[in-house]
């Protein structure tokens, strides 16, 4: 019972959240409701025992990837922006194409949910194993050693090219 | 339906999610709220992952949530370069103005 009311709570966080970010006119504010959305999302992941992720979750997500964008809200000048209109012209067909598509997935986890038995979830480890951090240590160096090594690849790459982009002159 | 709690509900909340980051990529005109419209669905799609996860009883999907948030991060930091960049030539953060390859 207790694990519902917590699923329902955070999931309104993170929806609510969402619903906000996209309609609110400063992009300081909407900065703020999808941190909001990120910790009800952190939420969900510690309801489902992934504590490494909840950690990372707030320490990359909510410190480090929000920050990022609030001090680029504040470096670009978004006064004249918020004055102007918000959304596009076509924002109807959007919607429109968007409602479609929820009825259609809805539909389908509706119909195939027996199909697939995704329900009940198989019966949960014992206490008695290593901790999620270990567990995703483990598999993370050994067996996805070469993505992880891709991913820093990656991060380098990135780092490099938006600094080369933000620079004045290169 | 709605009490106990299984891996449906986190598929349908996946989804809604996904949904509403949709709109906001398609709908908006600020390139910063599209960007973190960007951000949503990714996150939309960790949560499936971790749904998963938990299901099968298996780690791997939450190693697959990390490389996705690796890929948000890089992502962040070009798009945010990019923003600056196109700030700095062209004076404004709506998408729609940047027509410069539009004939």
């Amino acid at each position: 019972m207790t694990d519902a009311i917590f699923f329902y709570a955070f999931a309104l966080l993170a929806v609510g959240g969402g619903v906000l970010m996209i309609t609110r006119r400063s992009a300081v504010h909407s900065a703020i409701w999808l941190i909001v959305s990120l910790l009800g999302v952190a939420g969900l992941y510690l309801l489902q025992k992934a504590e490494f992720l909840f950690a990372v979750q707030i320490v990359l997500y909510i410190g480090g990837i929000m920050v990022l964008f609030l001090f680029v809200i504040m470096l670009v000048n978004l006064d004249e922006a918020s004055r102007q209109r918000q959304f596009n012209r076509q924002w109807w067909i959007a919607l429109a194409a968007l409602a479609a598509v929820g009825v259609e997935i809805v539909y389908f986890l509706k119909a195939g949910g027996s199909a697939f038995r995704l329900s009940p979830p198989e019966a949960e480890a014992g206490a008695a194993g290593p901790g999620n951090t270990e567990q995703i240590a483990d598999v993370l160096f050994s067996e996805y050693l070469l993505p992880f090594e891709v991913a820093s690849l990656l991060l380098l790459v990135a780092i490099v090219g938006s600094v080369l982009m933000a620079k004045k002159r290169v | 339906m709605l009490y106990p709690i299984t891996t449906i509900h986190y598929l349908v909340l996946s989804a809604a999610l996904l949904l509403i980051g949709t709109l906001g990529v398609l709908a908006r005109r600020n390139i910063v709220i599209i960007l973190m419209s960007i951000e949503l669905i990714l996150n939309a799609v960790n949560v499936n992952l971790i749904a998963f996860s938990h299901h099968f009883g298996k780690v791997h999907g939450q190693i697959f949530a990390i490389f996705v948030i690796t890929i948000a991060v890089a992502e962040a930091a070009v798009g945010l370069g990019i923003l600056i960049a196109l700030f700095r030539n062209k004076e404004t953060v709506q998408a729609d103005e940047i027509d410069l390859l539009k004939w």
